[in-house]
């Protein structure tokens, strides 16, 4: 009997154990996964985080072109340049898409809501940049750069910087087009119940211009144009500050235009040159000796895949009589973006005789728009091409285009000296806002039968039209001029009529989107919605 | 081993001892027997012998013989059986040779099993069906096990998911208890609960196989091989399998071998399936026509000369054999069941095909004076499978008809006609590709194995004969592979590089175990009128799958840039560690009490949230049994139930959703730095509060028993509750590394009444009809989705994405609707005609601008693709030696987004800006649309169907061949005929968007079924 309890006992001790070894096989773990520890131990982590950082605005996921970060939009769409670009340029007299994609009419129609899924998709694209950064930034603490030493820690502190570089320009990217969006931090934790503050325009500015200045006064960025390239530098810092000065008045109430001044003579002094040849500016070989841009978001049709970006500027723009091929993408041609009549208005001819900047397809196009959904309605436009400067197709080639986007170039960088000048900002003057706007149409006309004498505020809006269509700047340009919505400048379509017709003033902001109202209760809607 | 042996030699005599020295102290005398079944005279083994009134009973052992002490008083034997009729035998003198025969329906005293154990019908607490191999679904079509029972039980929806071969039904039990979780009923197999193989993608409502090349895992199970299927549809019934019983349990009995020398059985079906219905399309004139009035000229130019039946060209008609051989009986005291079954399928597309061989061993020995019961069940499965291209569905009914299949002129496609840009030699990318290419140049195979199996050990101690020790140890393993092949001259892989072509290989494994360990305590306490049925129980359960990962080549071998993998494999694993026990309490034969428990703890969870816990109660009283019912001629069984219980679902797409992490990106995910491109370390989103989402259900039920149970039935209320949905929704932004994740928000309520009655309407020596009838009713709705319901203008979470556009979705998950209701605009129509007028919407919000869903305040919620009634109706009537069966199923108020006719039926779509000629319905000119009006509610269409899915004439032989073999023969259509308002192919489509589905097939079926 002893034996049998002996026995008994044995076999209930075994089970326990049993039970007690199973119970650790519940903390399982992903097979091909790395923990923060892992991964910021070396500092080739850290660059492979911050390549993160910088891929989270030219891919729509790390897991290739059909998947996606972000949920509640069509993979393909969820990319930061093609949303960008869908709310910048088709709500204005840029460009008209054939296209009936959810969100998409509502931008000609500018009756967009807060339901939107492209503004969503553009909100939630931003903020998740954000919020990658936000966490590369928290790796990236002064403690734990102190176990680095030598050139490893010098480039992690570059890092960090141009994560908090990238986190303050997809601040300024929700200035401007949401307002008052949720604001995070590295210090804001992320995976639990937390739900962000929201933060209202004016004080948006003060934080992203502080970042902006912190950034610049400590020397904590590259040395302009000594980055490697696709790497934000100083002067990109200096870009982006002159960029929200420029629209200080429309985020804070507040003029800024002596700041403008003050940053773009810094980009300008910087050694940034034209260059000669502006189609080249958005052909496949624009990463090579390009002393113009600032900063690109790099694609790449082996590397860099993604159904957004320049892929998709390229793509959307060929249809009709146009042979894809012809432009570097023999397997697409996806018939959508033309534009309306007012920007060929803006050139003297349609063939880009005089102003070479004109680059229309006209072939089969009707100039006027009886039907958004056809094609053939519109000129179509051949800006932004995969093929290099000499012509050639770049690998992979079928869709995917290796065409980067230029996001701060020194172009942009000239017109808003202009601008300042013009709108009253000290430290530049009207003769020197002249010679660089004729440097412009000089390149543009080959020689200098473009150029003016004088200027006025409405020839910078025109010129931007000209020089930076289609280069995601309109929307927030015409907001600048207060044209956006009002009755005073129409285009076909505008506000859903052929004829254009004026909308409400609160459309000059788009709203926050629904589904965050719904998801996080500290948030409230722009006025309007 | 030895050890053991030393044991029994220890406790036999002394438990020997004990039973003589208990049953001589009454008055008592022993009866000995054989229980055999009546149809083929084999002994069976585990029948129970009960005398009646009492408890006192045995079993069979395993030829089938049995010996029983009785006490003098006795008069009557209860002979039960699980899939028998129970039997009442008066104890006289002489021999005990008893014949039992196959339970017809759900005979009240059948034994039922529910989840770890067995009951009898009469005694049930819970909501609990069962269908037996007599009354399954029929024909060779019918390849897969789900679809064995198909219209066959109230609130069990099984909707096809096309004609494929290998393709398995989606089942729903009482409708929908998660969003975005697992909504397939758990599958127990032999008691072993089976992992069910399948991820649930929030893309794909129906969930992806994970046995690489498998359609569905499901389709590796022979339904020959099962005997008998049992749903347990209310948590009561389903709460003791815990955390994976919110969406219904369906427990599986295969066949077991009996006693004697080998019987065998030969089933043999052949059929073929042919298309049941077309899409209906323009003929060649009709679409000339069209082109010449309406084209331009470069349109009217672009058609060709001849007349293509593209549907005839894509469709064939479909040969099946369907074998199986099985030879049942003992060797000695080892009973066996073997079987070995062949299934050759063609699909009705051309170059589909499976074949599967599956093989099955069963051994139940008895050992040791009745006291250690072993099961063992060994299963295996093949499959080899051709895949055809399913573009070409949608393709056939799209290409022109003027064109011909093959160029004359030559194609470098292959010699086939294309669609081309300007010049000859590259394919349009918008246009549709030639339907036969797709086929022809795409060869997809792929093969699988998959063993799946169980022991089961049964031990009733020795010394305490009503506590059974019980060791269940379950291993179902799979690996599949495969390849895809386009040749580089095929325009449906143009311009993937510039040499064309595709060619990518796939394998996987999967290795799921079970361990489960339960103790069971049966006693009657007769002083107190009492019984007992205590169960206490510990289960372990593992699933573990191997991913290996390949690049895809070019036609010349060459790596597509992007696809080069940068791990050679991914593991996923999750692991589920249970505590369970249950109180089965009867007293007076009239009130019964289960009470459950079950505790889960899942790896899928942070440890603060690991452990859930699910409890049942469920109550009966059995009227009939009460003194002013007992005599009745009219009532013969009438009993209460009443049951609430709680069950979970930890069931969804990751299985490591609450743990931070960083991946690499892969190859075509890469950013640029200076020269060099960098792979991406990115951060995983996670919730570090996940934790199980419950659903808590209350069951009311009836079930009735009138005219000496010749007619019987139920009725049963259900209401569930589903809280902390694990919900694919969207979260705050700014505080995680998406916008959208798997978080614990939301609720969901469904309430429903279900009714079935079964009758055997005539019983002579010559006729026998028998009918039953079922009918459920469900109502579900959403009744929480996001954290804050403050804004107005918040319409809900787009789903149901559609062909048509980028992104397009025509379904809406909002809080008072219906899961997937539609979410559409308004279609005005004209007042005389009664056409709908092209663009012409309700202005809802009266803006004077009609915007479109899913952000539209104009749009609006119409309809679901979930029939609120569902009904299914069974009759067969034999006479003589004949019998004739069928099954017949309706769904009313479902309704299907019409998308094939939303794509097509337009003249955009014919007459495209793409420069290629489109085929359309002969539904366009209902509508005359220029553009595509993807959402008009027009396209919502009313798909509420009766379906006769079988008709059978049976014919039986009986013995022949000097009486040494039995015979049936048998002929039967499955999907005969379809009655319904839907314009499209098939009304029946789970989540509701048609969009060029595989057709269903109707199917002859003649076969043969030799017993000797």
């Amino acid at each position: 009997m002893k034996k049998n309890l002996f026995n008994i006992g044995s076999l209930m001790l075994m089970a326990v154990t049993f039970i007690a070894g199973c119970t650790k096989d519940l903390n399982r773990y992903p097979s091909n996964t790395a923990t923060a520890s892992t991964v910021y131990s070396t500092a080739a982590g850290y660059k492979e985080a911050l390549a993160k950082v910088y891929g989270s605005f030219a891919l729509t996921s790390s897991t290739g072109p059909g998947n996606s970060d972000l949920g509640g939009i069509d993979a393909g769409t969820s990319d930061f340049v093609r949303l960008l670009w869908d709310a910048q340029e088709l709500s204005t007299d840029e460009a008209v898409c054939a296209w009936n994609d959810p969100g998409v009419p509502d931008f000609h129609n500018m009756n967009w809501n807060s339901g939107n899924v492209i503004l969503n998709g553009l909100y939630s694209r931003s903020i998740y940049q954000i919020t990658v950064a936000n966490s590369f930034i928290a790796n990236a603490s002064d403690a734990a750069i102190a176990k680095f030493t030598g050139s490893d820690a010098t480039n992690i502190k570059y890092y960090r910087a141009e994560a908090r570089f990238l986190r303050a320009y997809q601040y300024s990217v929700l200035m401007d087009l949401f307002a008052n969006p949720p604001f995070t931090t590295e210090k804001s934790p992320i995976g639990t119940a937390f739900l962000p503050p929201q933060i209202s325009r004016a004080d948006l500015f003060s934080y992203v211009e502080s970042e902006l200045l912190s950034l610049d006064s400590a020397n904590a960025m590259v040395t302009a144009m000594q980055n490697e390239y696709a790497r934000a530098d100083q002067a990109c810092v200096w870009a982006l500050l002159a960029r929200i000065y420029l629209n200080a008045e429309i985020y804070t109430g507040t003029a800024r235009y002596t700041d403008a001044i003050t940053y773009a003579n810094k980009v300008i002094a910087a050694g940034y040159s034209l260059l000669p040849n502006y189609q080249n500016l958005f052909l496949a070989d624009n990463n090579l000796n390009n002393t113009e841009q600032l900063l690109s978001i790099a694609y790449d049709g082996q590397n860099t895949q993604n159904y957004g970006g320049t892929t998709f500027i390229i793509n959307a723009a060929i249809g009709g009589k146009m042979t894809p091929a012809n432009y570097g993408v023999p397997g697409g041609g996806w018939g959508g973006n033309r534009v309306t009549s007012n920007i060929p208005n803006l050139f003297p001819d349609l063939t880009g005789t005089l102003d070479h900047r004109s680059l229309f397809f006209t072939n089969g196009q009707n100039e006027t728009i009886n039907q958004i959904a056809n094609f053939n309605d519109g000129l179509a436009v051949t800006k932004f091409q995969n093929v290099t400067s000499t012509g050639a197709t770049p690998p992979n080639a079928s869709v995917f285009a290796s065409t980067d986007f230029p996001l701060f170039r020194l172009g942009e960088i000239y017109l808003i000296y202009a601008e300042a000048v013009l709108r009253g900002g000290t430290g530049g003057t009207n003769a020197q806002a002249i010679t660089y706007f004729n440097m412009l149409r000089q390149r543009a006309y080959g020689n200098a039968s473009g150029n003016v004498a004088s200027l006025a505020l409405q020839d910078i809006l025109n010129e931007r039209g000209r020089e930076l269509y289609w280069e995601c700047f309109r929307r927030t340009d015409l907001v600048r001029f207060g044209v956006f919505t009002s009755g005073s400048y129409l285009w076909p379509w505008k506000g859903g009529v052929s004829s254009g017709t004026g909308t409400d003033d609160h459309f000059n902001i788009f709203p926050i989107p629904s589904v965050d109202l719904n998801a996080n209760p500290n948030l409230i809607q722009n006025k309007g919605y | 081993m030895r050890k053991k042996r030393l044991l029994w030699r220890r406790v036999l005599p002394l438990s020997l001892l004990l039973f003589v020295y208990s049953f001589s102290l009454a008055q008592s005398r022993t009866i000995s027997g054989k229980i055999t079944d009546a149809t083929d005279g084999t002994g069976l083994p585990g029948v129970t012998i009960l005398v009646k009134g009492t408890k006192t009973g045995a079993q069979t052992g395993s030829d089938g013989s049995f010996s029983i002490t009785v006490p003098n008083t006795a008069t009557t034997l209860v002979v039960s059986s699980v899939g028998y009729a129970t039997k009442e035998i008066p104890i006289g003198s002489g021999s005990f040779n008893i014949t039992i025969v196959k339970s017809s329906g759900t005979a009240l005293n059948d034994v039922v099993v529910i989840g770890y154990g067995t009951v009898k019908q009469k005694d049930l607490t819970g909501s609990v069906a069962t269908v037996t191999s007599k009354d399954f679904q029929q024909g060779a079509a019918i390849t897969t096990p789900d679809e064995l029972i198909s219209g066959k039980l109230a609130g069990v929806s099984v909707t096809p998911n096309g004609g494929q071969p290998g393709s398995a039904a989606t089942v729903r039990i009482r409708g929908l208890s998660s969003l975005n979780g697992n909504n397939d009923p758990l599958y127990v197999i032999d008691g072993v609960p089976m992992q069910s193989l399948k991820s649930p993608d929030p893309n794909n409502p129906l969930g992806n196989s994970t046995i690489p090349g498998v359609t569905d895992p499901l389709s590796m199970i022979d339904p020959n091989d099962i005997e008998s299927m049992t749903v347990l549809k209310d948590a009561s019934a389903a709460a003791i399998y815990g955390s994976r019983a919110s969406s219904g349990v369906i427990l599986i009995t295969t066949k077991k071998g009996k006693s004697g020398s080998p019987k065998f059985n030969f089933n043999t079906q052949l059929g073929g399936s042919v298309i049941a219905k077309e899409e209906s399309v323009l003929s060649t004139n009709q679409l000339k026509n069209y082109v010449t009035t309406n084209g331009t000229p470069s349109q009217i130019a672009l058609m060709g000369g001849v007349s293509t039946n593209w549907q005839n060209q894509i469709y064939q008609t479909g040969a099946i054999t369907n074998s199986n051989l099985s030879m049942a009986g003992a060797l000695k005291n080892l009973p066996y069941y073997v079987s070995v079954g062949y299934l050759d399928q063609a699909g009705i597309l051309k170059t589909d095909n499976l074949k599967r061989t599956t093989a099955s061993l069963r051994l139940n020995p008895i050992l040791f004076d009745n006291h250690l019961k072993i099961d063992f069940n060994f299963n295996f499965a093949h499959e080899n499978t051709k895949f055809a291209n399913q573009a070409a569905i949608g393709a056939a009914a799209a290409f022109d008809p003027t064109q011909p299949v093959m160029n004359p002129k030559g194609s470098p496609f292959g010699g086939y006609f294309e669609w081309t840009t300007g010049n000859d030699s590259t394919p349009n990318t918008n246009a549709t590709k030639n339907p036969v290419a797709l086929l022809n140049q795409y060869n997809s195979s792929s093969m699988a194995n998959r063993v799946y199996g169980n022991i089961q050990f049964d031990y009733k101690l020795h010394f305490l004969p009503d506590l059974h020790i019980n060791l269940n140890l379950g291993l179902d393993t799979s690996k599949g592979w495969g390849s895809v092949h386009v040749p580089g001259d095929a325009a449906q892989q143009w311009g993937t590089t510039t040499n064309h072509g595709q060619n990518y290989q796939y394998q996987g494994t999967n290795q799921n175990t079970v361990l489960e360990f339960k103790l069971n305590y049966v006693k009657d306490i007769a002083d107190i009128n009492s019984n007992i049925n205590v169960l206490a129980g510990y289960g372990y359960y593992n699933n573990r799958s191997y991913t290996y990962n390949y690049a895809s080549f070019d036609s010349k071998g060459d790596t597509i840039p992007g696809t080069a993998p940068l791990y050679p494999f991914s593991i996923n694993e999750n692991t589920l560690l249970s505590y369970f026990g249950r109180l089965i309490y009867t007293y007076n034969n009239k009130y019964l009490l289960t009470a459950s428990i079950r505790t889960d703890g899942s790896s899928r969870f942070p440890s603060n949230n690991r452990y859930g816990v699910f409890p049942a109660i469920a109550v009966a009283w059995k009227l009939s049994e009460e003194s002013f019912l007992k005599n009745s001629t009219t009532v013969s069984s009438l009993k209460l139930r009443a049951s609430y219980g709680v069950t979970g679902n930890q069931d969804f797409i990751s299985n490591y959703g609450y743990i931070p992490g960083y991946y690499l990106s892969n190859n075509g995910s890469q950013y640029q730095f200076g020269n060099n491109f960098y792979y991406l370390y990115t951060p995983s989103p996670y919730d570090a509060n996940l934790k199980w989402e419950q659903t808590a259900s209350t069951n009311i039920g009836i079930d009735y028993g009138f005219l000496n149970n010749r007619i019987t039935g139920s009725v049963e209320y259900y209401y569930k509750n589903t809280t902390d949905m694990i919900n694919s929704i969207f979260i705050p932004d700014g505080t995680n590394f998406t916008n959208k994740y798997t978080a614990n928000i939301g609720n969901m309520v469904s309430k429903g009444v279900e009714f079935s009655i079964n009758a055997v309407a005539i019983q002579t020596n010559k006729v026998t009809w028998n009918l039953s009838f079922n009918i459920a009713y469900e109502d579900i709705k959403i009744t929480k989705l996001t954290n804050n319901s403050s804004d107005p203008t918040f319409y809900g979470d787009a789903v149901g994405g559609i062909s048509g556009g980028t992104g397009n979705t025509i379904q809406m998950n909002t809080v008072g609707y219906t899961p997937q209701a539609f979410f559409v605009l308004q279609q005005i129509y004209n007042q005389k005609s009664g056409t709908p007028i092209e663009g012409l919407y309700v202005d809802r919000n009266r803006d004077g601008v009609i915007s479109s869903p899913p952000s539209s305040p104009d749009a609006y919620h119409y309809k679901t693709p979930f029939a609120p009634v569902i009904m299914g109706f069974s009759t067969s009537v034999s006479y003589l030696k004949w019998s004739l069966s069928t099954v017949l199923r309706a769904n009313i108020g479902n309704y299907v987004y019409n998308n094939v006719a939303a794509n097509l039926a337009v003249q955009r779509s014919i007459l495209n800006p793409n420069n290629f000629i489109s085929n359309t319905l002969t539904t366009y000119s209902n509508t005359n649309f220029i553009n595509n009006q993807y959402f008009s509610d027009y396209y919502v269409e009313n798909a509420s169907f009766l379906k006769m899915d079988n008709l059978r004439l049976n014919y039986n032989f009986g013995n022949v061949i000097n009486s040494k073999v039995r015979l049936n023969i048998s002929a039967s259509c499955q999907n005969v005929f379809v009655i319904t308002k839907y314009s499209g192919i098939d009304p029946e489509i789970y989540g509701g968007i048609d969009n060029n589905i595989y057709p269903t097939p109707r199917t002859y079926t003649l076969g043969v079924n030799l017993g000797f």
